[in-house]
Protein backbone atom coordinates (compact mmCIF):
# COMPACT_ATOMS: atom_id res chain seq x y z
CA UNK A 1 0.00 0.00 0.00
CA UNK A 2 2.51 2.65 1.11
CA UNK A 3 4.56 2.15 -2.33
CA UNK A 4 1.67 2.48 -3.96
CA UNK A 5 0.69 5.86 -2.78
CA UNK A 6 4.10 7.02 -3.11
CA UNK A 7 3.83 6.25 -6.42
CA UNK A 8 1.11 7.94 -7.78
CA UNK A 9 -0.62 10.90 -6.39
CA UNK A 10 -4.11 10.77 -4.74
CA UNK A 11 -7.19 10.79 -5.86
CA UNK A 12 -7.78 14.51 -4.88
CA UNK A 13 -4.44 15.31 -6.01
CA UNK A 14 -5.37 14.32 -9.38
CA UNK A 15 -8.52 16.38 -9.40
CA UNK A 16 -7.14 19.14 -8.60
CA UNK A 17 -4.53 18.82 -11.06
CA UNK A 18 -6.93 18.61 -14.09
CA UNK A 19 -8.73 21.58 -12.83
CA UNK A 20 -5.44 23.41 -12.45
CA UNK A 21 -4.49 22.48 -15.64
CA UNK A 22 -7.81 23.73 -17.73
CA UNK A 23 -7.66 26.77 -15.84
CA UNK A 24 -4.08 27.70 -16.64
CA UNK A 25 -5.05 26.99 -20.33
CA UNK A 26 -7.97 29.07 -20.24
CA UNK A 27 -5.59 31.50 -18.77
CA UNK A 28 -3.03 31.35 -21.54
CA UNK A 29 -5.80 31.67 -24.59
CA UNK A 30 -8.19 34.41 -22.97
CA UNK A 31 -10.40 34.30 -25.95
CA UNK A 32 -11.67 31.08 -25.13
CA UNK A 33 -13.15 32.53 -21.86
CA UNK A 34 -14.54 36.07 -23.65
CA UNK A 35 -15.99 34.74 -26.61
CA UNK A 36 -18.78 32.67 -24.96
CA UNK A 37 -19.29 35.91 -22.78
CA UNK A 38 -19.27 38.49 -25.64
CA UNK A 39 -21.50 36.16 -28.28
CA UNK A 40 -23.76 35.87 -24.53
CA UNK A 41 -24.04 39.80 -24.55
CA UNK A 42 -24.55 40.27 -27.99
CA UNK A 43 -27.36 37.38 -27.99
CA UNK A 44 -29.01 39.73 -25.48
CA UNK A 45 -28.59 42.91 -27.02
CA UNK A 46 -30.09 41.52 -29.95
CA UNK A 47 -33.40 40.91 -28.34
CA UNK A 48 -34.28 44.26 -27.67
CA UNK A 49 -33.31 45.72 -30.84
CA UNK A 50 -35.77 42.86 -32.46
CA UNK A 51 -38.81 43.56 -30.64
CA UNK A 52 -38.36 46.65 -29.94
CA UNK A 53 -37.19 49.05 -26.87
CA UNK A 54 -40.85 49.04 -25.03
CA UNK A 55 -40.08 48.54 -21.01
CA UNK A 56 -43.29 46.47 -20.48
CA UNK A 57 -42.29 44.06 -23.16
CA UNK A 58 -38.90 43.57 -22.28
CA UNK A 59 -39.51 43.49 -18.56
CA UNK A 60 -41.63 40.23 -19.43
CA UNK A 61 -38.87 38.92 -21.94
CA UNK A 62 -35.95 39.49 -20.46
CA UNK A 63 -35.92 35.85 -17.98
CA UNK A 64 -36.46 34.23 -21.28
CA UNK A 65 -33.91 35.65 -23.30
CA UNK A 66 -30.64 36.00 -20.47
CA UNK A 67 -31.85 32.39 -20.01
CA UNK A 68 -31.65 31.40 -23.75
CA UNK A 69 -28.56 33.09 -24.39
CA UNK A 70 -26.88 31.88 -21.30
CA UNK A 71 -27.98 28.38 -22.69
CA UNK A 72 -26.45 29.32 -26.16
CA UNK A 73 -23.24 30.50 -24.65
CA UNK A 74 -22.57 27.53 -22.54
CA UNK A 75 -23.19 25.41 -25.14
CA UNK A 76 -20.93 27.18 -27.52
CA UNK A 77 -17.76 26.40 -25.29
CA UNK A 78 -18.84 22.98 -24.67
CA UNK A 79 -17.50 21.59 -28.07
CA UNK A 80 -13.97 22.35 -27.29
CA UNK A 81 -14.56 20.51 -23.44
CA UNK A 82 -12.47 17.34 -25.18
CA UNK A 83 -11.52 18.16 -28.13
CA UNK A 84 -7.63 19.27 -27.62
CA UNK A 85 -7.29 16.10 -25.33
CA UNK A 86 -8.34 14.09 -27.67
CA UNK A 87 -6.31 15.63 -30.61
CA UNK A 88 -2.93 15.77 -28.39
CA UNK A 89 -3.17 12.22 -26.50
CA UNK A 90 -4.04 13.45 -22.98
CA UNK A 91 -7.22 11.91 -23.34
CA UNK A 92 -5.59 8.85 -23.43
CA UNK A 93 -3.89 9.89 -20.41
CA UNK A 94 -6.34 10.72 -18.56
CA UNK A 95 -8.42 7.44 -18.89
CA UNK A 96 -5.21 5.14 -18.46
CA UNK A 97 -4.08 7.17 -15.23
CA UNK A 98 -4.78 5.51 -12.18
CA UNK A 99 -7.35 7.91 -10.60
CA UNK A 100 -10.73 6.89 -11.23
CA UNK A 101 -11.72 8.42 -14.02
CA UNK A 102 -15.66 9.77 -13.51
CA UNK A 103 -13.86 11.94 -10.60
CA UNK A 104 -11.28 13.18 -13.85
CA UNK A 105 -14.35 14.14 -15.83
CA UNK A 106 -16.34 15.81 -13.08
CA UNK A 107 -12.98 18.03 -12.41
CA UNK A 108 -13.14 18.67 -16.82
CA UNK A 109 -16.43 19.93 -16.06
CA UNK A 110 -15.97 21.70 -12.89
CA UNK A 111 -13.27 23.31 -14.45
CA UNK A 112 -15.38 24.20 -17.77
CA UNK A 113 -18.03 25.56 -15.28
CA UNK A 114 -15.37 27.68 -13.31
CA UNK A 115 -13.88 29.31 -17.06
CA UNK A 116 -17.80 29.53 -19.21
CA UNK A 117 -20.21 29.35 -16.73
CA UNK A 118 -19.52 31.32 -13.64
CA UNK A 119 -18.46 34.21 -16.09
CA UNK A 120 -21.96 34.44 -17.35
CA UNK A 121 -23.90 34.04 -13.84
CA UNK A 122 -21.49 36.89 -13.22
CA UNK A 123 -22.37 39.24 -15.63
CA UNK A 124 -26.01 38.34 -16.04
CA UNK A 125 -27.29 41.31 -13.32
CA UNK A 126 -25.62 43.76 -16.05
CA UNK A 127 -28.34 42.28 -18.60
CA UNK A 128 -31.09 42.14 -15.90
CA UNK A 129 -30.53 45.66 -15.28
CA UNK A 130 -30.06 46.49 -18.89
CA UNK A 131 -33.80 44.57 -19.54
CA UNK A 132 -35.28 47.02 -16.63
CA UNK A 133 -36.06 43.74 -14.44
CA UNK A 134 -37.26 44.22 -10.92
CA UNK A 135 -34.48 44.44 -8.40
CA UNK A 136 -35.72 41.23 -6.54
CA UNK A 137 -35.41 39.53 -9.70
CA UNK A 138 -31.37 39.70 -9.78
CA UNK A 139 -30.65 37.41 -6.77
CA UNK A 140 -32.99 34.87 -7.82
CA UNK A 141 -32.04 35.05 -11.34
CA UNK A 142 -28.13 34.66 -9.92
CA UNK A 143 -29.07 31.89 -8.01
CA UNK A 144 -31.44 29.88 -10.73
CA UNK A 145 -28.49 30.16 -13.07
CA UNK A 146 -25.63 29.47 -10.52
CA UNK A 147 -27.27 26.11 -10.43
CA UNK A 148 -28.54 26.01 -14.33
CA UNK A 149 -25.08 26.80 -15.06
CA UNK A 150 -23.58 23.71 -13.58
CA UNK A 151 -26.06 21.45 -14.83
CA UNK A 152 -25.89 22.50 -18.17
CA UNK A 153 -21.67 21.88 -18.01
CA UNK A 154 -22.51 18.57 -16.43
CA UNK A 155 -24.83 17.38 -18.90
CA UNK A 156 -22.72 18.83 -21.77
CA UNK A 157 -19.80 16.83 -20.59
CA UNK A 158 -21.40 13.78 -21.56
CA UNK A 159 -22.72 15.39 -24.48
CA UNK A 160 -18.76 16.42 -25.89
CA UNK A 161 -17.61 12.96 -24.57
CA UNK A 162 -19.97 11.33 -27.33
CA UNK A 163 -19.24 13.70 -30.23
CA UNK A 164 -15.75 14.12 -29.15
CA UNK A 165 -13.89 12.13 -32.59
CA UNK A 166 -16.94 12.64 -35.05
CA UNK A 167 -16.72 15.07 -37.50
CA UNK A 168 -19.43 17.48 -37.44
CA UNK A 169 -19.88 17.58 -33.88
CA UNK A 170 -20.89 20.93 -33.17
CA UNK A 171 -24.34 20.51 -34.54
CA UNK A 172 -24.52 17.29 -33.24
CA UNK A 173 -23.95 18.36 -29.73
CA UNK A 174 -26.18 20.61 -29.77
CA UNK A 175 -28.93 18.42 -31.15
CA UNK A 176 -28.01 16.13 -28.34
CA UNK A 177 -27.93 18.47 -25.27
CA UNK A 178 -30.58 21.26 -25.97
CA UNK A 179 -33.40 18.55 -25.45
CA UNK A 180 -31.64 17.33 -21.91
CA UNK A 181 -31.13 20.62 -21.30
CA UNK A 182 -34.86 21.69 -21.66
CA UNK A 183 -35.85 21.27 -18.20
CA UNK A 184 -33.41 23.78 -16.73
CA UNK A 185 -34.40 26.46 -19.42
CA UNK A 186 -38.10 25.64 -18.61
CA UNK A 187 -37.62 26.09 -14.76
CA UNK A 188 -34.86 28.53 -14.55
CA UNK A 189 -37.00 30.83 -17.08
CA UNK A 190 -39.93 30.03 -14.98
CA UNK A 191 -38.63 30.74 -11.68
CA UNK A 192 -37.24 33.99 -12.76
CA UNK A 193 -40.88 35.52 -14.04
CA UNK A 194 -42.11 34.45 -10.64
CA UNK A 195 -40.12 36.95 -8.87
CA UNK A 196 -40.87 39.48 -11.38
CA UNK A 197 -44.05 39.07 -10.31
CA UNK A 198 -43.56 38.81 -6.72
CA UNK A 199 -44.76 35.30 -6.53
CA UNK A 200 -43.35 32.29 -4.61
CA UNK A 201 -40.07 31.04 -5.91
CA UNK A 202 -38.75 28.31 -3.27
CA UNK A 203 -40.44 25.35 -5.92
CA UNK A 204 -38.20 26.19 -8.82
CA UNK A 205 -35.12 26.73 -7.15
CA UNK A 206 -35.21 23.42 -4.88
CA UNK A 207 -35.98 21.67 -8.36
CA UNK A 208 -33.07 23.08 -10.23
CA UNK A 209 -30.97 22.33 -7.26
CA UNK A 210 -31.86 18.88 -7.00
CA UNK A 211 -31.30 18.66 -11.03
CA UNK A 212 -27.98 20.02 -10.18
CA UNK A 213 -27.21 17.37 -7.34
CA UNK A 214 -28.43 14.59 -9.95
CA UNK A 215 -26.46 15.64 -12.90
CA UNK A 216 -23.42 16.21 -10.38
CA UNK A 217 -23.70 12.74 -9.04
CA UNK A 218 -24.70 10.70 -12.63
CA UNK A 219 -23.27 12.78 -14.91
CA UNK A 220 -19.48 11.86 -14.22
CA UNK A 221 -20.23 8.14 -14.68
CA UNK A 222 -22.06 8.69 -18.23
CA UNK A 223 -18.81 10.90 -19.19
CA UNK A 224 -16.24 8.57 -18.12
CA UNK A 225 -17.89 5.76 -19.76
CA UNK A 226 -18.50 8.12 -22.95
CA UNK A 227 -14.46 9.35 -23.17
CA UNK A 228 -14.01 4.91 -23.04
CA UNK A 229 -15.93 4.64 -25.92
CA UNK A 230 -14.71 7.52 -27.92
CA UNK A 231 -11.13 7.11 -27.81
CA UNK A 232 -11.44 3.42 -28.65
CA UNK B 1 -30.23 -22.58 -14.95
CA UNK B 2 -33.64 -23.10 -17.31
CA UNK B 3 -34.00 -19.23 -17.55
CA UNK B 4 -30.58 -18.71 -18.09
CA UNK B 5 -30.17 -21.35 -20.89
CA UNK B 6 -33.46 -19.55 -22.39
CA UNK B 7 -31.74 -16.38 -22.45
CA UNK B 8 -28.57 -17.48 -23.64
CA UNK B 9 -30.85 -18.84 -26.88
CA UNK B 10 -32.82 -15.56 -26.67
CA UNK B 11 -29.64 -13.70 -27.53
CA UNK B 12 -28.30 -16.19 -30.14
CA UNK B 13 -29.54 -14.42 -33.32
CA UNK B 14 -30.20 -16.82 -35.63
CA UNK B 15 -32.56 -18.62 -32.78
CA UNK B 16 -33.83 -15.21 -32.90
CA UNK B 17 -34.54 -14.25 -35.95
CA UNK B 18 -36.92 -17.77 -36.43
CA UNK B 19 -38.64 -16.96 -33.43
CA UNK B 20 -39.51 -13.74 -34.14
CA UNK B 21 -41.19 -15.21 -37.31
CA UNK B 22 -43.41 -16.99 -35.67
CA UNK B 23 -44.57 -14.71 -33.05
CA UNK B 24 -44.86 -11.66 -35.53
CA UNK B 25 -48.08 -13.15 -37.03
CA UNK B 26 -49.61 -13.74 -33.21
CA UNK B 27 -48.73 -9.84 -32.01
CA UNK B 28 -49.98 -8.62 -35.48
CA UNK B 29 -53.46 -10.65 -35.43
CA UNK B 30 -53.81 -9.72 -31.68
CA UNK B 31 -53.03 -5.86 -32.42
CA UNK B 32 -56.02 -5.51 -35.62
CA UNK B 33 -58.33 -7.14 -33.85
CA UNK B 34 -58.04 -4.87 -31.05
CA UNK B 35 -57.58 -1.93 -32.96
CA UNK B 36 -60.71 -2.88 -35.37
CA UNK B 37 -62.91 -3.48 -32.05
CA UNK B 38 -61.29 0.29 -30.60
CA UNK B 39 -62.08 1.96 -33.99
CA UNK B 40 -65.80 0.69 -34.35
CA UNK B 41 -65.99 1.17 -30.65
CA UNK B 42 -65.01 4.77 -30.23
CA UNK B 43 -65.97 6.09 -33.40
CA UNK B 44 -69.50 4.74 -33.27
CA UNK B 45 -70.90 3.50 -30.06
CA UNK B 46 -68.89 5.31 -27.40
CA UNK B 47 -71.19 8.61 -26.74
CA UNK B 48 -70.19 11.97 -27.51
CA UNK B 49 -68.28 13.73 -24.87
CA UNK B 50 -71.19 16.05 -22.96
CA UNK B 51 -68.15 19.41 -23.11
CA UNK B 52 -66.06 18.45 -26.05
CA UNK B 53 -68.85 16.73 -28.36
CA UNK B 54 -67.13 14.04 -31.25
CA UNK B 55 -64.15 15.70 -31.25
CA UNK B 56 -62.89 13.88 -28.24
CA UNK B 57 -62.53 10.81 -30.41
CA UNK B 58 -59.39 11.58 -31.57
CA UNK B 59 -57.72 10.56 -27.79
CA UNK B 60 -58.19 7.26 -29.46
CA UNK B 61 -55.24 7.76 -31.62
CA UNK B 62 -53.36 10.27 -29.37
CA UNK B 63 -53.46 8.54 -26.13
CA UNK B 64 -52.33 5.34 -27.56
CA UNK B 65 -49.64 7.01 -29.87
CA UNK B 66 -48.55 9.09 -26.65
CA UNK B 67 -48.30 6.00 -24.79
CA UNK B 68 -46.29 4.30 -27.00
CA UNK B 69 -44.02 6.91 -27.57
CA UNK B 70 -43.23 6.70 -23.97
CA UNK B 71 -42.93 2.91 -24.22
CA UNK B 72 -40.78 2.66 -26.91
CA UNK B 73 -38.33 5.26 -25.37
CA UNK B 74 -38.57 2.37 -22.01
CA UNK B 75 -37.87 -0.54 -24.34
CA UNK B 76 -35.19 1.44 -26.31
CA UNK B 77 -33.36 2.61 -22.74
CA UNK B 78 -33.32 -0.74 -21.66
CA UNK B 79 -32.68 -2.28 -24.03
CA UNK B 80 -29.63 -0.09 -24.52
CA UNK B 81 -29.02 -0.53 -20.87
CA UNK B 82 -28.93 -4.45 -21.59
CA UNK B 83 -26.81 -4.12 -24.44
CA UNK B 84 -24.20 -1.71 -22.38
CA UNK B 85 -23.75 -3.66 -19.53
CA UNK B 86 -24.09 -7.44 -20.94
CA UNK B 87 -22.71 -6.90 -24.42
CA UNK B 88 -25.48 -8.39 -25.80
CA UNK B 89 -25.40 -7.46 -29.47
CA UNK B 90 -29.30 -8.50 -30.20
CA UNK B 91 -29.90 -5.99 -27.12
CA UNK B 92 -28.32 -2.77 -29.09
CA UNK B 93 -30.10 -4.00 -32.19
CA UNK B 94 -33.58 -4.04 -30.52
CA UNK B 95 -33.18 -0.36 -29.83
CA UNK B 96 -31.49 0.47 -33.07
CA UNK B 97 -35.18 -0.62 -33.77
CA UNK B 98 -36.83 0.96 -31.39
CA UNK B 99 -35.93 4.37 -31.98
CA UNK B 100 -38.00 5.26 -35.49
CA UNK B 101 -40.92 3.19 -34.21
CA UNK B 102 -40.73 5.95 -31.08
CA UNK B 103 -39.57 8.77 -33.19
CA UNK B 104 -43.17 8.67 -35.64
CA UNK B 105 -45.21 7.34 -32.58
CA UNK B 106 -44.33 10.70 -31.02
CA UNK B 107 -45.16 12.47 -34.14
CA UNK B 108 -48.26 11.07 -34.71
CA UNK B 109 -49.00 11.63 -30.96
CA UNK B 110 -47.65 15.58 -31.60
CA UNK B 111 -49.85 15.64 -34.64
CA UNK B 112 -53.27 14.96 -33.42
CA UNK B 113 -53.10 16.63 -30.02
CA UNK B 114 -51.83 19.52 -32.31
CA UNK B 115 -55.59 18.93 -34.06
CA UNK B 116 -57.41 18.35 -31.21
CA UNK B 117 -56.36 21.48 -29.68
CA UNK B 118 -57.65 23.36 -32.67
CA UNK B 119 -60.98 23.15 -31.84
CA UNK B 120 -60.81 22.71 -28.06
CA UNK B 121 -58.09 25.46 -27.17
CA UNK B 122 -58.80 27.20 -30.34
CA UNK B 123 -55.18 26.92 -31.59
CA UNK B 124 -52.99 24.38 -33.24
CA UNK B 125 -50.04 24.76 -30.99
CA UNK B 126 -50.44 25.82 -27.12
CA UNK B 127 -46.91 26.64 -25.30
CA UNK B 128 -48.58 26.39 -22.21
CA UNK B 129 -48.90 22.87 -22.59
CA UNK B 130 -46.59 20.88 -20.49
CA UNK B 131 -47.87 17.64 -21.78
CA UNK B 132 -47.62 18.48 -25.40
CA UNK B 133 -43.69 21.06 -25.14
CA UNK B 134 -42.66 17.36 -23.25
CA UNK B 135 -43.79 15.28 -26.08
CA UNK B 136 -41.73 17.84 -28.55
CA UNK B 137 -38.93 17.60 -26.23
CA UNK B 138 -39.04 13.77 -26.65
CA UNK B 139 -38.97 13.89 -30.02
CA UNK B 140 -35.98 15.90 -30.15
CA UNK B 141 -34.05 13.21 -27.84
CA UNK B 142 -35.59 10.94 -30.17
CA UNK B 143 -33.41 12.69 -33.27
CA UNK B 144 -30.67 13.37 -31.18
CA UNK B 145 -30.39 9.38 -30.72
CA UNK B 146 -30.57 8.41 -33.95
CA UNK B 147 -28.56 11.25 -35.01
CA UNK B 148 -25.89 10.66 -32.58
CA UNK B 149 -26.04 6.91 -34.23
CA UNK B 150 -25.64 8.22 -37.98
CA UNK B 151 -22.47 9.97 -36.94
CA UNK B 152 -20.78 7.18 -35.96
CA UNK B 153 -19.35 4.34 -38.83
CA UNK B 154 -18.48 2.23 -36.55
CA UNK B 155 -21.83 0.07 -35.42
CA UNK B 156 -20.35 -1.38 -32.15
CA UNK B 157 -19.66 2.01 -31.16
CA UNK B 158 -22.27 3.49 -32.29
CA UNK B 159 -24.06 0.84 -30.58
CA UNK B 160 -22.44 2.10 -26.95
CA UNK B 161 -22.35 5.45 -27.74
CA UNK B 162 -26.15 5.83 -28.25
CA UNK B 163 -27.03 3.48 -25.37
CA UNK B 164 -25.51 5.96 -23.06
CA UNK B 165 -27.25 8.76 -24.60
CA UNK B 166 -30.60 6.30 -24.66
CA UNK B 167 -29.96 5.85 -20.71
CA UNK B 168 -29.54 9.34 -20.21
CA UNK B 169 -32.53 10.53 -21.91
CA UNK B 170 -34.54 8.02 -19.68
CA UNK B 171 -33.95 10.66 -16.77
CA UNK B 172 -36.52 12.82 -18.53
CA UNK B 173 -39.24 10.12 -19.11
CA UNK B 174 -40.15 10.66 -15.29
CA UNK B 175 -40.17 14.09 -16.41
CA UNK B 176 -42.20 14.44 -19.18
CA UNK B 177 -44.75 11.89 -16.94
CA UNK B 178 -45.52 13.53 -13.77
CA UNK B 179 -45.43 17.01 -15.33
CA UNK B 180 -49.02 16.90 -15.67
CA UNK B 181 -48.60 17.01 -11.71
CA UNK B 182 -46.05 19.95 -11.70
CA UNK B 183 -47.85 22.62 -13.46
CA UNK B 184 -50.98 23.70 -13.31
CA UNK B 185 -51.81 23.38 -17.18
CA UNK B 186 -54.50 23.19 -20.22
CA UNK B 187 -54.02 19.73 -20.41
CA UNK B 188 -56.49 17.23 -19.10
CA UNK B 189 -55.31 15.64 -15.68
CA UNK B 190 -54.97 12.00 -15.91
CA UNK B 191 -58.18 10.08 -16.62
CA UNK B 192 -57.60 6.21 -16.23
CA UNK B 193 -54.79 5.86 -13.67
CA UNK B 194 -56.33 7.37 -10.70
CA UNK B 195 -56.56 6.25 -7.14
CA UNK B 196 -60.05 6.58 -7.05
CA UNK B 197 -61.13 4.43 -10.38
CA UNK B 198 -61.07 5.26 -14.16
CA UNK B 199 -63.26 8.80 -14.46
CA UNK B 200 -64.87 7.75 -17.64
CA UNK B 201 -67.50 6.39 -18.90
CA UNK B 202 -67.61 2.76 -19.99
CA UNK B 203 -68.30 2.35 -22.94
CA UNK B 204 -65.88 5.22 -23.84
CA UNK B 205 -63.00 3.32 -21.57
CA UNK B 206 -63.18 -0.13 -22.96
CA UNK B 207 -62.49 0.86 -26.78
CA UNK B 208 -59.46 3.35 -25.30
CA UNK B 209 -58.19 0.37 -23.52
CA UNK B 210 -58.36 -2.25 -26.80
CA UNK B 211 -56.49 1.13 -28.77
CA UNK B 212 -54.03 1.06 -26.15
CA UNK B 213 -53.06 -2.35 -26.19
CA UNK B 214 -54.02 -2.93 -30.07
CA UNK B 215 -51.33 -0.13 -30.91
CA UNK B 216 -48.66 -1.93 -28.27
CA UNK B 217 -49.42 -5.43 -30.00
CA UNK B 218 -48.82 -3.22 -33.33
CA UNK B 219 -45.62 -1.77 -32.16
CA UNK B 220 -44.25 -5.27 -30.92
CA UNK B 221 -44.58 -6.90 -34.57
CA UNK B 222 -43.21 -3.21 -35.94
CA UNK B 223 -40.48 -3.62 -33.88
CA UNK B 224 -39.95 -7.54 -33.97
CA UNK B 225 -39.67 -7.29 -37.87
CA UNK B 226 -37.34 -4.55 -37.65
CA UNK B 227 -34.84 -6.39 -35.41
CA UNK B 228 -35.22 -8.92 -37.81
CA UNK B 229 -34.09 -6.95 -40.88
CA UNK B 230 -31.48 -5.46 -38.23
CA UNK B 231 -30.05 -8.68 -36.94
CA UNK B 232 -29.67 -9.97 -41.13
CA UNK B 233 -28.16 -6.65 -41.89
CA UNK B 234 -25.88 -6.95 -38.67
CA UNK B 235 -25.14 -10.62 -39.04
CA UNK B 236 -24.75 -10.52 -43.22
CA UNK B 237 -20.96 -11.62 -43.47
CA UNK B 238 -21.66 -14.85 -40.88
CA UNK B 239 -22.34 -18.04 -42.01
CA UNK B 240 -26.21 -18.81 -40.74
CA UNK B 241 -27.37 -15.75 -43.18
CA UNK B 242 -25.36 -17.07 -46.07
CA UNK B 243 -27.05 -19.95 -45.38
CA UNK B 244 -30.41 -18.74 -44.88
CA UNK B 245 -29.96 -16.14 -48.70
CA UNK B 246 -28.59 -19.78 -50.53
CA UNK B 247 -29.57 -22.87 -48.90
CA UNK B 248 -27.40 -25.64 -49.53
CA UNK B 249 -27.11 -27.24 -52.82
CA UNK B 250 -27.72 -23.59 -54.16
CA UNK B 251 -24.53 -23.52 -56.70
CA UNK B 252 -24.10 -19.60 -56.17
Amino acid sequence: MTVYEEQFPGLWQGFAAVVKRDLTLAWKRPGDVLNPLFFFAMVSALFPLAVGPSQEQLQLSGPGVVWVAALLAALLSLNSLFLSDFEDGSLDQLILSPQPLPMLALAKALAHWLVAGLPLVLVSPMIAVSFQMPGQTVEVMLITLTFGTISLSMLGSIGAALTVGLHRGTALLSLLILPLAMPVLIFGARTVSLAAANDPVAAGIYFLAAYCILTLTLAPFATATALRISSE
Amino acid sequence: MAIWNFLHKMASPPHFYGLAAKIIPWFAVTGIALFVYGAIGGLFYAPPDYQQGDAFRIIYVHVPAAYLSMLAYVVMAIAAGIGLIWRIKLSHAVAASAAPLGAWFTFLALVTGSIWGRPMWGTWWEWGDPRLTSELIMLFLYFGYMALRAAIDDTAKADKASAILAMVGAVNIPIIHFSVEWWSSLHQGATLVRADGPAIETTMLYPLLAMIFGFSFLFGALLLQRVRAEVLFRERRSRWVHDLVMPAGDTQ
